[in-house]
């Protein structure tokens, strides 16, 4: 039941952001809804569907993508498993911690991608500071607020159910 | 049964993971072959992902239009009509102007520039990364669509197509890094190369050293580098460093990339213009 709902978030997450983020006047570079599903699975599942899901998601956004195939899905793979790890181990529920899951998630996903292409001498990033940075507060943000409604949806239909048979 | 179990084996999985993209990386970046099956194949299935949400958004789009947004369709309208009125007027003060431009290419024997084919498609999804600028179309190698293909609207260059599926395609957008065109600037006739950046604007390089170049100077494609056709509008200078170095020149994109619904895709050559038919005429 949790791979379903990690499957389903994911293709959730890939159809925003290739269908609606392009009506966003700075195009799709502002937000990764994938990065967020990928964190948070990883938080729901663990290290292994983190994983999972970060090596599926990031391949097909690689292939969407005209860059190299495997280093954006490795730097997803990456995330994936260690936030998954780090959930396991530590208590990850409250909003600060989850907070810093996304903050944490965005920069380590930035630094494998972006190292990796400067590594291979495929691309150079000029002072990518600000994008790392916005794009780590908009993800975080996304993150909670999707959380918070999807951890209050149980709660609301047992409410509906209770009043319907009142 | 525990043996089976992968959650049991999570370092072994993990790491098994991480060397399959290590050779995944490895085997593109040190290929110099064509497109990867991997990426043809998947682009492929997930295009048709692309395509019924770009048509389930459509669709509620257009309800929307339809049924709720009526109030402004009707002050639209009434602008159209307006604007229509005056654009009539217009048109028949280009048609005389045409009509002696004409007269003067006939006079000087110059050749007619006639508009090479294209044909028309729907944007059906963006980038899915944050970091390159890609787009997918519903048209595909079934429509007769190739790769290098240019692709233009309205505005001005959109990009050139990467990946020719079935019955879609990618395109690499000209504002995506790994994007360049050959380019020059209308008023003074210089040549260089348009980039992308990766952000909303583009740069000009390998302009030379005398050229004349100023601030809103309209750069066009000069079709030398085989892809985009000659004429095209690109977009307008922005800005120019300092001393007037040809490097660092800031490039605003005449199209609009986040409202792309719709682009046409140059299918072939403009057709050679006949020398026979002036004469018949």
């Amino acid at each position: 039941m949790k791979f379903a709902g990690a499957f389903i978030a994911i293709a959730l997450a890939l159809a925003l952001q290739t269908t609606l983020t392009r009506f966003v006047a700075e195009g799709t570079g502002a937000v990764d809804v994938v990065l967020v599903a990928v964190v948070y699975v990883a938080l729901t599942t663990g290290p292994v569907g983190g994983m999972l899901s970060g090596t599926i998601a990031g391949l097909i956004q690689d292939t969407l993508s005209s860059g190299v195939i495997g280093i954006g899905s490795l730097a997803k793979t990456l995330v994936g498993f260690l936030v998954g790890a780090f959930g396991q181990q530590f208590i990850v529920t409250a909003t600060l911690p989850r907070l810093v899951m996304f903050v944490a998630a965005t920069a380590l996903h930035a630094a494998v991608f972006m190292g990796l292409y400067v590594a291979l001498g495929l691309q150079v990033f000029s002072s990518p500071w600000k994008a790392i940075g916005s794009q780590a507060a908009v993800n975080a943000v996304i993150g909670l607020v999707s959380f918070a409604v999807i951890e209050s949806l149980p709660g609301a239909l047992e409410r509906r159910r209770t009043r319907r048979r009142r | 049964m525990a043996l089976l179990d992968i959650r049991q084996r999570t370092g072994w999985l993990f790491m098994a993971v991480v060397i399959g993209h290590i050779v995944l990386i490895s085997a593109q970046v040190n290929s110099r072959r064509g497109v990867p099956i991997l990426e043809e194949v998947i682009f492929g299935a997930f295009a048709e992902v692309q395509r019924a949400t770009a048509e389930v958004i459509g669709n509620v789009r257009e309800g929307w239009q339809n049924y709720f947004a009526l109030q402004q369709i009707r002050r639209e309208n009434e602008d159209l009509k307006q604007r229509m009125a005056q654009l009539e007027i217009r048109m028949q003060t280009e048609r005389a102007q045409a009509q002696q431009t004409r007269t003067l290419q006939e006079l000087l024997s110059l050749s007619e520039t006639i508009a090479p084919p294209t044909a028309a498609a729907n944007v059906i999804g963006a980038s899915a990364d944050a970091y390159f600028r890609t787009m997918s179309i519903d048209k595909g190698t079934m429509d007769g669509l190739r790769q290098d293909m240019a692709v233009v609207a309205p505005a001005g260059v959109v990009g050139r197509i990467i990946l020719p599926v079935k019955r879609a395609a990618k395109v690499q957008l000209l504002i995506d890094r790994n994007a360049a065109a050959a380019a020059l600037i209308e008023r003074s006739r210089a040549q260089g190369v348009v980039l992308g950046t990766g952000t909303g604007t583009l740069t000009m390089a390998y302009l030379p050293g005398s050229a004349d170049i100023k601030v809103g100077d309209r750069v066009v494609t000069s079709g030398i580098d085989g892809i985009y056709p000659k004429g095209f509008v690109i977009g307008q200078i922005e800005s120019v460093p300092r001393g007037g170095e040809s490097s660092g020149i800031v490039i605003k994109p005449a199209v609009d990339f986040s409202s792309l619904e719709a682009v046409l895709i140059v299918t072939g050559p403009p057709p050679a213009s006949d020398g026979t038919t002036d004469q018949a005429r």
